[in-house]
């Protein structure tokens, strides 16, 4: 296969899986869900650390690093406030549990 | 920039194997918190591997934006209150979609700097106009949002003549100016395409009105997905494109389920407004004659029923009022009342949003009622009391083609023995037309912040 195929392939195999894995999500869950595949795509800071780290002029380093700032903020944030909002569904008996503690 | 060994592709399909199992356990309650975590450690790990065999220069710098991100986004995260929960996603949402833009334009500007360097293909090329153009409207769209539910400005659709041709303009010198990115790959094209994205990104979410506008979070959330990934092709890396294309498949098909489950498309959302058919809402008190009483009476209405259904509404959770809502509850079921909590799907300000907040205050998960179980059991109900919510029960949305919530399900109180509203005033809700069941001979109003009134309730009810 040629290389730009096997990109498509990829892509195109992981939007049926996107759709497959959260398809049967309840709506009290949206608002995690959404969330959290908002901290995932906080993945970005992977491609921001990238070009930041291969910079060769002055400008190229400090949009890279604003990228960097952003990109971390998004994803960090994001997991952190998502597992606060799942958080509140525990099971009631833990809840007291911690109350007690 | 050298070439990614095998060992980091493997670790890097691990962890786009992590995301997968991320989202599918985010769709189940019992698993959602692991399945987050989970989530986490793939990308923490994807990027600690970089460090360790990309030879990055500029170390410390990276590292310290790294720690600086870190420390905004958990404050920001730890420090929100859970009412104030959309807006936070939006914001992380158009940061996300900020950088992706930047990373584009820094790689762009690399190609562009050094013709003597092997140059990206057509292919890549069109991907970094995409990343660059969808990042930026993911951003100013974004922020757009974010302005409307910190109500810095108006949650109205905002509408001037020759919004529609400014827009569509917009978006066709858009796509002169990718097709220039491709053919003559210089940065002031980029620079200019990332300016035109942000105004694109305004001009999209302006018209879209208030309760409208979580659903619009959600679509910006999948934008910024389906630029990550075009940008995970331009960098060649694929964890980016797998990750970005999951958010973008899986937050384009949750975007559907909550503009369904609001009894919408996603078409009418975005450009309802500029139909004119959305803009009905006058967003004024009105002056008409209702039935007003006090917490005794409602106190013995509520003490001596057999049933009762609370649809609780954003109004509860502005008034920090839950706690002592289940206090009343408690006090009630105690006495025999049987009682539920009928949630809307879009009670709050996001779908399942009203959920999050209250198990905030440690209501049992099994006496939230969604609506499809719920609604069969109005009829039996003696009294439905409705706090701090208004669209959600509105019989506008059956009876009155044109209504801005036309089509929407609703909650239907409507059918209940007697409906008892607590609200601050007779303000409209946030869709801002006016509801019939207020003015009702069966509806009787109580007056007062929530939780006051709610407190209040609470002694009435104890001394009966």
């Amino acid at each position: 296969m040629s290389e730009p195929v096997v990109w498509l392939t990829i892509f195109i195999l992981s939007v049926f899986v996107g759709i497959e894995v959260i398809s049967k999500v309840s709506s009290t869950l949206h608002t995690p869900l959404m969330s959290g595949a908002n901290a995932i795509h906080g993945i970005i800071l992977l491609g921001a650390i990238l070009v930041t780290g291969y910079a060769e002029s002055t400008t190229a380093l400090v949009v890279g690093l604003v990228a960097v700032v952003l990109a971390s903020v998004n994803m960090v944030g994001g997991f952190v406030v998502t597992d606060r909002m799942l958080q509140m569904f525990r099971p009631r008996k833990t809840t007291r549990e911690d109350v007690n503690q | 920039m050298i070439a990614t060994p095998v060992w980091v592709q493997v670790v890097y399909l691990a962890a786009a194997v992590c995301f997968i199992l991320a989202l599918k356990g985010l769709s189940s309650p019992r698993h959602a918190r692991a399945g987050n975590l989970v989530g986490a450690v793939g990308a923490v790990v994807a990027v600690v591997v970089v460090f360790f065999y990309a030879e990055l220069d500029h170390l410390i710098p990276i590292l310290v934006a790294i720690a600086l991100g870190t420390v905004v986004g958990v404050v920001g995260a730890q420090r929100v209150q859970m009412t104030q929960m959309p807006q936070l996603v939006a914001l992380f949402n158009g940061v996300g979609g900020g950088a992706a833009a930047l990373v584009a334009l820094l790689e762009l500007s690399e190609a562009a700097g050094d013709p003597a360097a092997a140059q990206p293909g057509a292919f890549a090329l069109a991907a970094t106009a995409f990343t660059i153009l969808v990042g930026s409207v993911s951003f100013s769209g974004s922020m757009v949002t974010f302005a409307k539910l910190q109500e810095l400005m108006t949650s109205r659709p905002v509408l001037f003549p020759g919004l529609p041709i400014l827009f569509g303009g917009s978006l066709l010198v858009a796509l002169v100016l990718g097709v220039l990115t491709v053919t003559s790959t210089t940065i002031w094209v980029g620079i200019v395409l990332a300016l035109v994205g942000l105004g694109l990104g305004v001009l999209l979410v302006l018209p879209v009105g208030g309760a409208d506008v979580p659903i619009v979070i959600s679509l910006l959330n999948a934008f910024t997905g389906l630029t990550v990934a075009a940008g995970g092709y331009v960098l060649g890396n694929t964890v980016l494109l797998v990750a970005g294309t999951l958010v973008g498949a899986a937050g384009s098909f949750l975007t559907k389920l909550m503009a369904a489950a609001m009894g919408r498309s996603i078409a009418n959302i975005l450009f309802g407004a500029l139909k004119g058919g959305s803009t009905l809402g006058a967003g004024e008190a009105s002056d008409r004659p209702v039935r007003s009483a006090g917490p005794e009476d409602v106190a013995i209405l509520l003490g001596y029923a057999h049933k009762v259904i609370i649809v609780p509404g954003y109004g509860l959770a502005v008034a920090q009022a839950q706690h002592t809502l289940r206090e009343l509850v408690d006090v009630l079921s105690a006495r025999g009342v049987t009682i539920d909590y009928a949630i809307h799907p879009v009670a709050g300000r996001m779908p399942g949003h009203m959920n999050v907040l209250l198990a905030e205050a440690q209501v049992p998960y099994e006496q939230l009622k969604e609506m499809d179980d719920i609604n069969g059991e109005f009829k039996q109900t003696d009294v439905v009391l409705v706090v701090g919510a208004n669209d959600v029960v509105n019989p506008a949305a059956k009876t009155t083609p044109g209504a801005p919530i036309y089509g929407m399900p609703i909650l239907n109180a409507d059918e209940a023995q007697q409906v008892v509203f607590l609200k601050r005033s007779m303000r409209p809700g946030f869709a801002g037309i006016e509801n019939e069941l207020l003015f009702d001979p069966r509806t009787t109003l109580l007056f007062g912040d929530a939780k006051d009134t709610l407190g209040k309730l609470l002694s009435a009810v104890k001394t009966l």
